[in-house]
């Protein structure tokens, strides 16, 4: 039960409610760029993206091409294939093709990032538990957001959609307090992100940042602290690194 | 919009293949450790390039911005739960963007 459906559930809840509060902004600006009610709704649902869809609706009320369409989520989303790469060497033997070929649609940054933080193998009851929560918050929430419409102040919706870093930041931060390589890692990305946005050389879009910024520093970390091994506070004042 | 059904097919078939052809290709655990010390990094890397500096120009004021990721890493530095390190974050940017939109309408 530990490691099931209702444990995976219960650890879903907190991204449920992030996503609510998230993806009501979503529905609000489906509504502005000119879509129904089930047009946004169908589109969280479809797709479980934050930035993808927000950069989705934009082209959609551009009258953006098809091809510009694709490049635009291959490029926001691919992150998601290293996740799912990850994840892949996370989830334990039941989890069989036809499981992957369906829950692999629930990965998002979040459910993402709490399956690869347990410390069990991942199984399909566990994942699906898992995203169940954040997959009802995430279209419950862009429902409310296209029906309430322009009802909520822009300052709460503004205020919402910082939620979604909260939640970001709640995942990164207990695993780099616990480990220094952790740190080391998340301040190279996050250098390396902040270069590729404020330099004037040329304009990088969101998705290639974030896949140089992480590969960049996953790569440096990998090969700087070999066999994963954890550098603990005492280590890193004697120990020097091969 | 008549295209549409033809936008979201694009955008639903290109997000979902990108989750699951890894996803279903990757069924064996990878030997290398370099490949498998990277991907444990992945995700802690992707999620702070994906908030740093985009959190800071997200907000009405950077400084509502600035103040909400720092309550976001002390509250999860100090173990609160998801739910609560989001929320308290949100609602730091409400706080502090009302006071700044006070204390200038008030010079």
């Amino acid at each position: 039960m530990n490691k099931g459906f209702a444990r995976g559930f219960k650890d879903g809840i907190p991204i449920g409610l992030g996503y609510l509060a998230v993806s009501f902004s979503f529905g609000i600006m489906g509504i502005k760029y000119g879509l129904n009610i089930w047009q946004t709704v169908l589109i969280s649902m479809t797709n479980l993206t934050s930035a993808g869809q927000f950069a989705g609706i934009g082209i959609m009320s551009a009258a953006g091409s098809y091809l510009e369409m694709f490049i635009a989520q291959l490029v926001i989303n691919l992150r998601y294939a290293l996740m799912s790469i990850a994840l892949s060497q996370k989830v334990d033997g039941k989890f069989k093709t036809p499981f992957r070929a369906l829950l692999g649609h629930f990965v998002t940054d979040e459910i993402f990032g709490v399956a690869v933080s347990r410390d069990f193998e991942i199984t399909p009851k566990y994942f699906f538990g898992l995203a169940v929560a954040p997959y009802v918050g995430w279209s419950l929430g862009t429902l409310l957001g296209a029906v309430s419409g322009d009802l909520l102040p822009a300052k709460l919706c503004t205020a919402l959609s910082v939620s979604l870093y909260g939640m970001f930041v709640a995942i990164v931060v207990p695993p780099m307090k616990k480990q220094k390589n952790v740190t080391i890692v998340v301040v190279i990305a996050i250098v390396i992100s902040c270069i590729i946005y404020f330099q004037p050389l040329v304009e990088i879009s969101t998705g290639f940042s974030v896949i140089i910024s992480a590969v960049t520093a996953s790569a440096i970390g990998a090969w700087l602290f070999p066999s994963g091994r954890a550098l603990t506070s005492a280590e890193k004042e004697g120990e020097t690194n091969e | 919009m008549s295209n549409y059904w033809y936008y979201l097919l694009v955008m639903f078939l290109t997000t979902y293949l990108i989750r699951v052809l890894p996803f279903t290709i990757f069924t064996k655990k990878i030997k290398s450790r370099f490949i498998n010390d990277f991907l444990a990094y992945v995700p802690y890397a992707v999620l702070a390039s994906m908030t740093i500096p985009a959190i800071i120009f997200s907000t009405d004021t950077i400084v509502s911005a600035f103040a909400a990721l720092l309550v976001a890493i002390v509250l999860a530095y100090r173990g609160c739960s998801l739910i609560v390190v989001a929320l308290s974050s949100s609602a730091t940017v409400l706080v502090v963007d009302l006071v700044m939109s006070l204390f200038f309408s008030c010079l």
